[in-house]
């Protein structure tokens, strides 16, 4: 039964001061759908929701509702009603007027028939009693019956919460755009409106589009979530496919609590992580480099026969439902979560089921940059500067003591200004913690913990470029690192090739 | 306790040094002779003189009414724009009306007169010195009304245009009515402004033309007997000024408290 | 529409893309106030800088700098301007500074607010009324005109615009500032040196400049209360070449040069300061 798109977003991007907030997203909403934007703050997602209500208008891409192009309509000519963060109640207005207000702009084709039959067509608003009559439905909808001439400023953040969505769904919009409704309230409040919220959508029977970064209340009222992250979209599926088959690390990483292993494939349907292969029912080429992640609570704790790894736990945390325990196997931790808890330092065994391992692709293999080579030989690239060997340039060569490059023929070569592309590992990025000892400097972006390291984003205040590096050490996301890069491990390929 | 003595004493004395001038003030005005410090007798001689300077009262309560009208719209509306813009054009205003607020009055005053001479009418007339308010207080309604744009949720303006305001409807039903608070401030503000100010309208009033400052300060820094036949009639204009100001401030502050203790 | 009955209702939306006026940006509500202020205060700006560097004859000129720093009567008044709008400053300040912090400091919120109040009250009477009753006062109590009477009534002109920014700096104070510092064992005295006074720095500088700049220019008290002594203030040249009192001829580009004089030191004053960065909440605290 697939439902009519209402909808459609196609190549959008939307540039603030030359930053990209929203780059290049495609979705659709079906009629009815209950749809969730999640990701961190800064992801892009309430950027998208409001050029879907119109406050914002897209650098470029096209914004079809019901297939017609509604990119450039402004949003008071739009069948769309937007709950705001804050609310947005109009504070000189008590509760029925914020909820009439828009009503009373409201314009009805209205059609009579005369005595003799003919059929004249007025523009009308509604009536007085037409507007009375469905403010105090929308009133009852939100449970808030007798609140009509209370002031907006005297009631409570959950009360104004259901005054704004009754202003909102008052108006028979086509689509509900929802920012961040529940933010402002507090956990057990939030529960409850969540619920409400699931319960209005199957009542109303509109479209939802909601924004959180709450991925809990992500999974627990849609019907498809959309993970954004740096203005892309990583993933769009229902809450199962986003929870069971993680795209990548970094929805794993963010949706939910996940064991996240570098690994290799080492055959058809097998792959080695912790030191031991495991049988998983992803294929992917032999001997590819993969990220490997699995729930905590598909790990079981079994008897030492049935095990396939053991370890020794390291800490046990009581969590209300289960115990929440970390195993460590060599170098790697394991998360677990179970009913019964383990004693630290009890040595356990565990099991994974294929199903419930999921490979990724890597997605950083090694660093890739463009760069040069200055008068000293030595190479620019990523806002630094950094000693490299560029004899690596040119099969058997040499520098003389004038830092020319003799070439094996003899041939004299100044490599100065020369383009080059450079490669460096993961491993081989040297983090810093000091703005200045390192050939270059910047904050810390991104980090993922992958089992027995973390992989760290380092982005350089000029350039913007990104260094990511594998670590042992943990770090802090907006620490001021600087990073150092052995002269051997810096790769280099020519470009262009050099002035003879 | 002998600090808070102290400090009521201190705080007594520094009223006292503002309040006994114009508190002997208000005492000679019902006196019936025309100097202060020899007492004639109770009379409200001065009082029934006060016609005299009726013109002098009108052209300064017009002028303050009228420029700080003016400005108010020009200043509010400025606001409004210069908050909302992104651009050069918003900033440039921004700085433009922080000009009056730090230079001095004479150097405002004297620069709008050379426009006017460069303009080729004459540097005194009517037009200017309603100009001149207008600079000088405008910027004072921006500096009211911006802390108000600041405060309001910026959400505000886009729900009205949600549920179907066009950009004017959702300016004129719900900003307006949330600056509104600062657009009164304002032009309080500019109506105080223009009543005290005397180094503008000295500068550019036409010759004839006279508000309570110009006039008070002819009567007082001439020592000629015409200029100061009037002093002991601006002293009972000072008691009138005094007495209305005073009922002003205790009227608002009654309602302001009565609509605090009804939200209570 | 009697007798007739609805037999549909649909919702309505205009495709029309919304008549002319009524459809702006917000930001381009400020074109009016800025075309006001380009031709009335930008563009008289520029005039006086074109001026003070032309002759009379409309040529590129220093002469009417020249001519203000050769003619000694200039110079004098130029540095009696700063050094009585420095002592004039001073003296607000040392007394408002109590005054502002025992009114903070009071547990009587409503006697705080009426205390208050008495001292904002007079500003909302005219300025010069207000000169006027310190000028009776003095020849009441027999001081005689001249330069200390013109002090006196500077400070008690401009006294309320001192203690506003002031008194609204140290009631904003955090207070558990000074819990904090008597808490860690600062004596009553060294609260008041290393924290109070500190923090209480933007109001004073507010304050210092709505009170130093402005009493500079001021000339409306020093020419009533200096009598015979011919004691005057910067802000009376400027005034004297452009009003051109007793006959005198209009000197434009005279003015223009001293004008620019003002300006600088007005900017060299913000700039010691650092009161650009207060100059919004400056007047604007005085309700």
């Amino acid at each position: 039964m697939a439902k009519q798109k209402i909808i459609e977003l196609n190549g959008v991007y939307k540039e603030y001061d030359g930053t990209l907030a929203v780059e290049n997203v495609n979705l659709y909403v079906r009629k009815g759908e209950f749809i969730t934007f999640l990701g961190p703050s800064g992801c892009g997602k309430t950027t998208t929701l409001r050029m879907i209500a119109g406050f914002e208008l897209p650098t470029a891409g096209q914004i079809l509702l019901n297939g017609k192009d509604i990119t450039h309509l402004p949003p008071h000519k739009r069948p769309v009603n937007t709950v705001f963060q804050r609310y947005a109640l109009f504070p000189h207005l008590n509760v029925y007027e914020n909820i009439a207000y828009g009503l009373k702009l409201k314009k009805l084709k209205v059609t009579y028939e005369d005595t003799l039959g003919n059929q004249i067509e007025r523009i009308e608003n509604y009536t007085k009693e037409e507007i009375d009559e469905k403010v105090k439905k929308a009133l009852k909808m939100v449970d808030l019956e007798d609140f009509e001439k209370r002031s907006v400023t005297t009631l409570s953040g959950g009360q104004q919460q259901r005054i704004a969505i009754a202003r909102a769904i008052v108006n028979e919009p086509e689509i509900l755009l929802l920012d961040e409704p529940l933010g402002a309230l507090d956990l057990k409040m939030r529960k409850d409106m969540q619920l409400e919220l699931k319960e209005m959508h199957k009542k109303l029977g509109i479209t939802f589009i909601y924004v959180t970064h709450d991925q809990e209340e992500a999974l627990t009222m849609s019907d498809t979530v959309v993970v954004m992250k740096d203005g892309k979209i990583q993933q769009i599926g229902t809450p199962q496919d986003i929870y069971n088959e993680p795209i990548n690390s970094f929805v794993a990483d963010f949706i939910g609590e996940s064991n996240i292993f570098s690994g290799t494939m080492v055959g058809e349907k097998k792959v080695r992580f912790i030191n031991k292969v495991f049988d998983c029912v992803d294929d992917f080429e032999k001997n590819e480099k993969v990220d490997v992640v699995v729930r905590p609570e598909d790990v079981k704790i079994v008897k030492e026969e049935k095990g396939m790894v053991g370890g020794v736990i390291s800490s046990c945390i009581f969590k209300g439902v289960h115990y929440q325990m970390t195993m460590m196997v060599g170098r790697s931790e394991v998360v677990i979560q179970s009913t019964k808890g383990y004693d630290v330092g009890e040595k356990v065994f565990i099991q994974i089921a294929p199903q419930d391992i999921h490979i990724m692709k890597k997605e950083f293999v090694s660093n890739v940059y463009d760069g040069y080579i200055t008068k000293n030989n030595t190479v620019c690239f990523a806002d630094g500067e950094f000693a490299c060997d560029v004899t690596q340039l040119y099969e058997g060569s040499s520098l003389d003591e004038d830092g020319y490059l003799l070439l094996k023929s003899g041939e004299k070569i100044d490599l100065s200004g020369v383009d080059v592309k450079v490669e460096v590992g993961l491993k081989d990025i040297e983090i810093i913690d000091n703005d200045e000892d390192g050939n270059a400097c910047g904050s810390i972006i991104s980090i993922v913990y992958k089992g027995d390291h973390y992989q760290v984003i380092i982005r350089t205040d000029e350039d913007e470029e990104d260094f990511v590096c594998d670590t042992e050490y943990t770090w802090n996301e907006q620490d001021r690192v600087s990073v150092r890069i052995p002269k051997e491990k810096i790769r280099l390929t020519l470009k262009q090739e050099a002035k003879r | 306790m002998m600090k808070k003595l102290l400090s009521i004493g201190y705080v007594i004395l520094v009223l006292a040094f503002i309040y006994i001038p114009i508190f002997l003030l208000i005492i000679y005005s019902f006196n019936e002779g025309k100097n202060i410090g020899v007492w004639e007798g109770f009379s409200f001689r001065w009082y029934e003189r006060l016609d005299t300077v009726k013109d002098v009262v009108v052209n300064t309560v017009l002028l303050a009414v009228i420029s700080a009208t003016i400005a108010t719209i020009l200043g509010t509306l400025g606001a409004i724009g210069m908050f909302y813009s992104k651009g050069k054009f918003g900033k440039y205003v921004n700085v433009g009306s922080q000009i009056p607020v730090v230079n001095s009055e004479v150097v405002t005053g004297c620069a709008l007169v050379m426009l006017l001479m460069l303009l080729g009418s004459s540097n005194r007339s009517i037009f200017g010195l309603y100009v001149g308010h207008i600079v000088l207080t405008a910027p004072f309604v921006v500096l009211s009304v911006i802390p108000k744009l600041k405060q309001m949720d910026s959400s505000l303006y886009e729900a009205a245009l949600d549920l179907g305001d066009t950009p004017f409807q959702a300016l004129w039903k719900v900003v307006i009515p949330q600056i509104l608070p600062g657009v009164f401030t304002g032009f309080m503000l500019a109506i105080t402004l223009s009543l005290d100010d005397y180094i503008i309208t000295a500068t550019l009033s036409p010759l004839g033309f006279d508000t309570i400052s110009t006039a008070v300060y002819k009567s007082i820094a001439l020592t000629t007997a015409q200029a100061s036949k009037n002093v002991p009639v601006y002293r009972a204009l000072t008691t009138i000024i005094f007495i209305i100001t005073v009922v002003i401030v205790i009227v608002m502050n009654l309602k302001s408290n009565k609509k605090e203790n009804s939200r209570k | 529409m009697k007798g007739a009955k609805i037999i549909k209702k649909e919702p309505f939306i205009t495709d029309n893309k919304g008549g002319g006026l009524l459809k702006f940006k917000r930001s381009q509500l400020c074109i009016p106030y800025g075309l006001f202020l380009s031709v009335f205060v930008i563009f008289p700006l520029l005039l006086i800088i074109y001026y003070a560097f032309t002759s009379k004859t409309g040529t590129f000129s220093l002469s009417n700098f020249t001519a203000f720093f050769t003619e000694p009567t200039n110079i004098s008044t130029l540095i009696i301007s700063i050094f009585v709008s420095f002592i004039v400053t001073v003296i607000c300040l040392l007394i408002s500074y109590p005054v502002a912090y025992i009114l903070s400091r009071l547990k009587n919120s409503n006697l705080a607010f009426v205390l208050l109040l008495l001292f904002i009250l007079p500003t909302w009477l005219n300025f010069v009324l207000r000169a006027m009753a310190m000028k009776e006062l003095l020849s009441f109590i027999g001081i005689p005109l001249g330069s200390t009477a013109s002090i006196i009534g500077l400070v008690y002109d401009f006294m309320p615009f001192m203690i506003m920014p002031l008194y609204s700096t140290l009631i904003k104070m955090d207070k558990s500032f000074e819990e904090a510092a008597s808490d860690l064992g600062a004596s009553k005295v060294k609260v008041f040196t290393s924290v109070t006074l500190p923090l209480s720095k933007p109001g004073i500088i507010s304050g210092v400049t709505m009170v130093f700049l402005p009493v500079m220019s001021c000339y409306v008290i020093t020419d009533t209360f200096s009598g015979s002594t011919g004691f005057s203030l910067i802000g009376k040249l400027i005034a004297k070449c452009f009003l051109g009192e007793n006959g005198a001829p209009i000197q434009i580009n005279e003015g223009a040069a001293i004008s620019l004089i003002m300006l600088v030191i007005m900017v060299v004053t913000m700039l010691l300061t650092g009161g650009f960065k207060n100059s919004e909440n400056a007047r604007g605290t005085n309700l």
